[in-house]
């Protein structure tokens, strides 16, 4: 069974005056999450990931197809006692204290009265927030407010933490305790479904990622293998100078040192560069096989359809 | 279920509270009683009918000011700040939301009039230096208020929950004003004929009768307040206030919060 399973979820908002065009703010998307995968949801701003995220919470209604979450329909309520899910930017109720937030919010999750304090306390103290005592939200920092809003997604202790842009506003130190945080729940085991466009994050906690771009899914994979993919390259060593002009225009980047030349080639003309090297009785070293950035794939994908229109 | 309701209804009491929207009123209640004496110079005899009908007006009014005020903010300010995001999200059902939310607000207003009560009660004792039996009316009169209350608190949370706050503080308040004069729209399609007797007649049933639930002036003038007039306001009120809400719940339900 998938942790989540979107069956062709779509969302179109009707726009202009009369109110008679519509707008796809998500065209057909189909996507699988495992159990116990942090699956990393990437796209530029206005890509469709948070209104992917408000269907998947029933926070707004898909103008087709479904989705299903540990099993069950997406907009089944028992099956939100299981989820947890951090807003983009998130408000809370300012007048409330930290732990008068999260009482409320266990209770609205089922948590029985006799377990939240004791369940209070040791969030709080996971988030870094043990100390904050009755003070007003009103008076956190933006960073603060972040945690708390982890802490509530946490407090019923869900399966899967669905996070929008858990990173977005905050300095480098508090990317990095929620960065901690968020892999703190990978370890546990629980699914983690999170949107960013932030991609050294995605690139340092993600198993899989999909990349979104103008409501529309433009690829999916293992970390990984997307960035192998998009290099496409590999570095070759060997001895010999001799064989260098032979295979001068497979090679990009040659540099030699003495007798040792190191060089990139395109994975396609890799048995023709080694089958010349060997001829040439060039004496080979290694074959690397170079990997691209998430950023080169996300820029690949995002550019691709622009390309194709033009 | 029960303990969202209660949840939510709390947290929106407390919300009402910290926003020192009751220390409002108690200023208020402090300025009646210490306004007391004052009522005794204007005229001998009259003294506790203008005190009687000042306190209760205010108590009604200052309720209904702070129904509209709250209330036009209860679903779209969650909305505007994404609060009700991280609430629909759990296993809370929109209805759940809109009825705590109710509740929640009609709390705030009841101990509001409470207190004024309190307050009204001090100030007649200061003025007639002491109470004697007909003053007991005037709580007939504050559970009519309530009964209004009920009523306000139900419509404000109606234009809130497809309303921008400008937008549902002027439905509101409007009908409040219309709600006040329904017994002379009743009066006035009395008098017509054709389509406009319908239309005035339709208009005189559809909003909300605040004339009937205003048993002010009987209370101030001593003159008894039957037991069938209370249990028929509290039936008109019951079914007003729940019919207006349902309808909140049907336009909530289906609404996407964007």
């Amino acid at each position: 069974m998938h942790a989540i399973e979107i069956r062709g979820l779509a969302k179109d908002y009707p726009v202009g005056f009369w109110k008679r065009k519509l707008h796809p703010a998500l065209k057909p998307l189909d996507l699988t999450v495992e159990s116990g995968e942090a699956f990393g949801f990437l796209g530029p701003n206005g890509a469709g990931k948070t209104t992917t995220l408000k269907l998947l919470m029933g926070i707004i209604f898909p103008t087709a197809g479904s989705a299903t979450i540990l099993g069950k329909n997406f907009l089944d309520h028992e099956v939100k006692r299981r989820l947890g899910f951090l807003p983009e930017q998130p408000y809370f109720y300012d007048y409330l204290s930290a732990p008068e937030l999260l009482d409320y919010y266990a209770g609205l999750s089922g948590v029985a009265a006799a377990d939240r304090k004791k369940r209070i306390s040791s969030v709080l103290e996971r988030v870094g927030l043990s100390d904050v005592g009755s003070k007003q939200l009103r008076k956190f920092s933006k960073g603060m407010l972040q945690r708390v809003g982890i802490a509530q997604a946490i407090i019923h202790e869900p399966e899967i933490v669905f996070l929008d842009e858990p990173m977005s506003g905050l300095d480098p130190l508090g990317r990095h305790e929620v960065r901690e945080l968020i892999q703190s729940l990978k370890d546990e085991g629980k699914t983690i479904f999170f949107s960013t466009h932030i991609l050294s994050d995605a690139e340092a906690l993600c198993d899989r990622v999909a990349v979104i771009h103008k409501g529309e899914l433009r690829g999916i994979g293992v970390v990984n293998d997307l960035r192998s993919n998009v290099a496409n390259k590999s570095e070759v060593i060997w001895e010999g100078a001799q064989a260098a002009a032979a295979v001068r225009e497979l090679l990009s980047e040659p540099h030699a040192t003495g007798e040792t030349v190191r060089g990139t080639v395109q994975n396609s003309d890799l048995d023709r560069l080694l089958e010349t090297l060997r001829s040439q009785g060039a004496r080979l070293i290694s074959v690397t096989p170079l990997h691209g950035t998430l950023e080169d794939y996300f820029l690949a994908k995002t550019r691709e359809q622009e390309a194709v229109n033009r | 279920m029960t303990s969202r309701l209660s949840a939510i209804t709390l947290n929106t009491f407390r919300e009402a509270v910290r926003d020192r929207v009751l220390y409002n009123l108690i200023v208020f209640a402090l300025l009646l009683v210490a306004s007391a004496p004052l009522f005794g110079q204007i005229s001998i005899g009259i003294e506790r009918l203008i005190l009687v009908n000042v306190g209760l007006s205010s108590i009604s009014l200052f309720g209904t000011i702070i129904a509209i005020l709250v209330g036009i903010g209860l679903v779209s300010k969650e909305i505007e700040k994404k609060t009700l995001y991280t609430i629909l999200s759990r296993p809370v059902r929109r209805w759940e939301f809109i009825v705590g939310k109710y509740f929640g607000l009609l709390l705030t207003l009841v101990v509001n009039a409470l207190l004024m009560t309190v307050g009204l009660y001090i100030a007649l004792l200061i003025t007639a230096h002491g109470l004697k039996k007909g003053d007991a009316l005037l709580l007939a009169a504050i559970y009519c208020i309530v009964l209004q209350f009920m009523v306000m608190v139900a419509l404000t949370l109606l234009f809130s929950s497809f309303s921008t706050p400008i937008f549902s503080a002027i439905f509101a308040f409007a009908l409040f004003v219309i709600g006040t004069f329904a017994e002379d729209l009743k009066n006035f399609a009395a008098m017509t004929q054709g389509f406009t007797h319908w239309l005035t007649t339709g208009a005189a049933y559809l909003v909300p009768n605040f004339a009937s639930l205003n048993v002010i002036s009987q209370a101030a003038h001593d003159q008894p307040i039957s037991g069938s007039l209370i249990a028929f306001n509290t039936l008109y009120a019951v079914l007003y206030s729940g019919a207006v809400t349902a309808a909140a719940v049907l336009i909530f339900e289906r609404r996407n919060l964007k």
